[in-house]
């Protein structure tokens, strides 16, 4: 296929976080993200999952610019976005645009629906006459399943599937080329979430969308991407296409995220062999040394606290951070 | 994809539909505040008030500072020559100058205020949501200027450039900005965390049009409760300032000179004291009222 849409390499954002006393004050980094590479095509969905904590939403913020890199390379359509100006960057986010978790609270109060999603259209568009914004987001309204005649009504009279809609709209109006959703189903009510993925994945096939899709539940990341990468204490654990990493996961860390999805035939369940996750999650701000899963992994051996793991992996496509990858698989 | 189709098509039947009106959260508040029995009436009482100082002393047959030769003297209330409330020591209507007093009092008051909300909104936005150095600069000046005695700041404008209208509620006005400055910054600072934040920064809009669409819009709640609490503040000021004798010029007036005059005058004649006193009073209070209403109807606990 042709050039990667985006190539991120080697990103890290670190936050200086302060852990000394209180007048001789010294900062530790506190590394959200810590080296994470991967690449994206047009039109390709991938899946970012991970626990609470491990720097899926910063990977997805970072990647837009909306947070600070401390270094590393964003690469969209060969230009990195990293070293742009405040001038090069609007210019960029006309085409990169974000969905977020909480859909009340990504809406201004005080502003209307339609003037909501009429924002990024005023913000590249000044041209547009208002008559022709009013048309486009009443056309967008209706193309997210929202009725048009609620372009005047304000986000707190909607419920919280048709907010995320409203954010959908947003996010969608300028034909973006990238969409990152961080968790844009989570905060919503079970019965809804279907609806919400699925318009997702319309909207992706008809506007051939490039989509980041950060969730931390791995039946909506299986249905919705082509390929998933696993974060952990902001380190990639693996990345491999949906089917691999869903049939054959190499990481124990990906072994252990699967088994815990539940799994509706109780026999299947039972034969499953259980790898369970034990312990806490270790701080970012000190974590441990060699491979950072070793505290809760139960393969680690005295190799794993002293050596990072390099990049391997099966074949081509299919990358794992992991000594022991080659180990029989332990869940399914 | 087949969905996709239907939404559109039944989005086709629905253009023809009539929009519906949303109602916002200031028509939310608006309607909270007038069920709210003690901040509606005091908005009465004020809005009567208010009209009363701007346009009734036309309507007097005496004018504020016209003195009644016949009457050199501080006369009770008397229907057949006009003077309502009486007049005062030198024979001027006590009503037309409460009233004019009171235009003056409440044009400082509103004025000033607005002057302080100008400075306080501006300043405190920009520092709260650009943080960094610029906040660091802006808030330490603001420190600077706190310890400075505010008094003492006033009176010695009042004496370098002279007594002048104008210059006081600038003065007034100039000082109390500050505590306006940090609210706002306040509020900024757990704004600017918010997601629809980040996401108008994702939708391209620039640092200023961030600042003017999304950050002051959603602070001027708490800033709408605060003012009504400061035009009260200022009026107070400004009659301590008449008070001290540095407010405003003979023969124009204030409540804060008219409860001078009537201070040194309490034992022969209390009239002069009550009336202006009464006047100032009704108006604080509405004021207060109101400011309470505000704040139950614009509690952010719908959000
Ligand atoms: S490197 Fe060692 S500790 Fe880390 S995941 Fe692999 S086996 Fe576990």
């Amino acid at each position: 296929m042709s050039e990667p849409l985006l190539d991120v390499r080697d990103l890290k954002v670190h936050y200086p976080v302060r852990t000394g006393g209180f007048l001789h004050g010294a900062y530790t980094p506190l590394k959200a993200l810590d080296g994470v590479s991967f690449d994206l095509k047009a039109g390709e969905t991938l899946g970012i999952v991970g626990e609470s904590g491990c720097g899926k939403s910063t990977l997805g913020r970072a990647v837009l610019q909306l947070l600070p890199a401390t270094s590393g390379a964003v690469a969209w359509l060969g230009r990195n976005l990293t070293e742009l100006d405040t001038k090069g960057l609007k210019a960029a986010r006309e085409h990169m645009q974000i969905v977020f978790q909480d859909p009340l609270a990504s809406l201004d109060p005080r502003m209307t629906a339609g003037d909501i999603i009429a924002e990024p259209l005023r913000n590249f568009r000044g041209s547009l006459s208002n008559t022709e914004i009013k048309a486009k987001v009443k056309d967008m309204m209706a193309r997210v399943g929202l009725h048009p005649a609620m372009v005047n009504r304000y986000p707190h009279e909607f419920s919280g599937g048709q907010c995320q809609r409203i954010g959908i709209a947003r996010a969608m109006i300028l034909g973006p080329k990238l969409v990152v959703c961080d968790e844009p189903v989570s905060a919503l009510d079970v019965s809804i979430r279907a609806q919400v993925v699925n318009l997702l994945m319309e909207l992706q096939r008809a506007m051939n969308l490039t989509m980041i899709f950060i969730s931390h539940d791995l039946s909506i990341v299986r249905h919705i991407s082509h390929r998933v990468m696993v974060l952990y204490l902001g380190k990639t654990m693996e990345i491999a296409s949906r089917d691999a990493l869903y049939a054959a996961p190499r990481h124990p860390y990906t072994q252990a995220l699967l088994a815990a999805v539940p799994v509706p035939d109780p026999v299947k369940a039972r034969a499953r062999a259980k790898i369970v996750l034990t312990g806490e999650l270790p701080s970012p701000l000190n974590p441990p040394s060699g491979c950072v899963f070793r505290t809760r992994c139960p393969r680690a051996t005295s190799l794993c606290a002293e050596v990072e793991p390099p990049r391997e992996g099966p074949d081509a496509g299919h990358d794992v951070w992991c000594h022991h990858w080659r180990a029989p698989t332990l869940a399914p | 994809m087949s969905s996709l189709n239907l939404t559109s098509t039944h989005a086709g039947a629905l253009e023809a539909a009539a929009e519906v009106e949303g109602r916002s959260l200031w028509q939310d508040a608006w309607r909270r505040l007038r069920s709210n029995r003690a901040a509606y009436v005091s908005m009465i009482i004020l809005a009567i008030v208010a009209l009363a100082c701007v346009a009734l002393p036309y309507a007097l047959p005496w004018a504020y500072d016209a003195i009644d030769w016949d009457h050199v003297e501080a006369m009770p209330p008397n229907f057949e020559l006009g003077h309502y409330l009486g007049t005062d020591s030198v024979g001027r209507d006590l009503l037309a100058r409460t009233l004019v007093g009171g235009r003056i009092s409440l044009m400082v008051g509103v004025l000033a205020t607005l002057v302080a909300l100008l400075i306080g909104v501006t300043v405190g936005a920009v520092a709260g949501y650009l943080g960094g150095r610029v906040d660091q600069l802006l808030m330490r000046f603001v420190d600077l200027l706190y310890s400075v005695p505010l008094t003492f700041f006033v009176i010695i404008l009042m004496v370098m450039f002279g007594r002048n209208f104008i210059l006081m509620f600038l003065a007034i006005g100039a000082v109390e900005w500050l505590t306006m400055a940090r609210i706002v910054r306040g509020q900024t600072l757990s704004l600017k965390n918010k997601e629809f934040i980040e996401a108008a920064r994702a939708s391209g809009g620039s640092t200023f049009s961030i600042i003017a669409r999304h950050i002051v819009p959603n602070v001027l709640g708490v800033v709408i409760v605060y003012v009504t609490l400061t035009i009260p503040q200022v009026i107070l000021l400004e009659s301590f300032l008449s008070f001290l004798g540095l407010g405003v010029q003979e023969p124009l007036t204030s409540w804060g000179v008219l409860l001078n005059e009537g201070a040194a005058e309490l034992e022969a004649n209390p009239r002069t004291l009550i009336v202006p006193a009464v006047f100032m009073t009704v108006t604080l209070f509405c004021f207060n009222f109101i400011g309470d209403g505000l704040r139950d109807a614009l509690d952010p606990k719908d959000r």
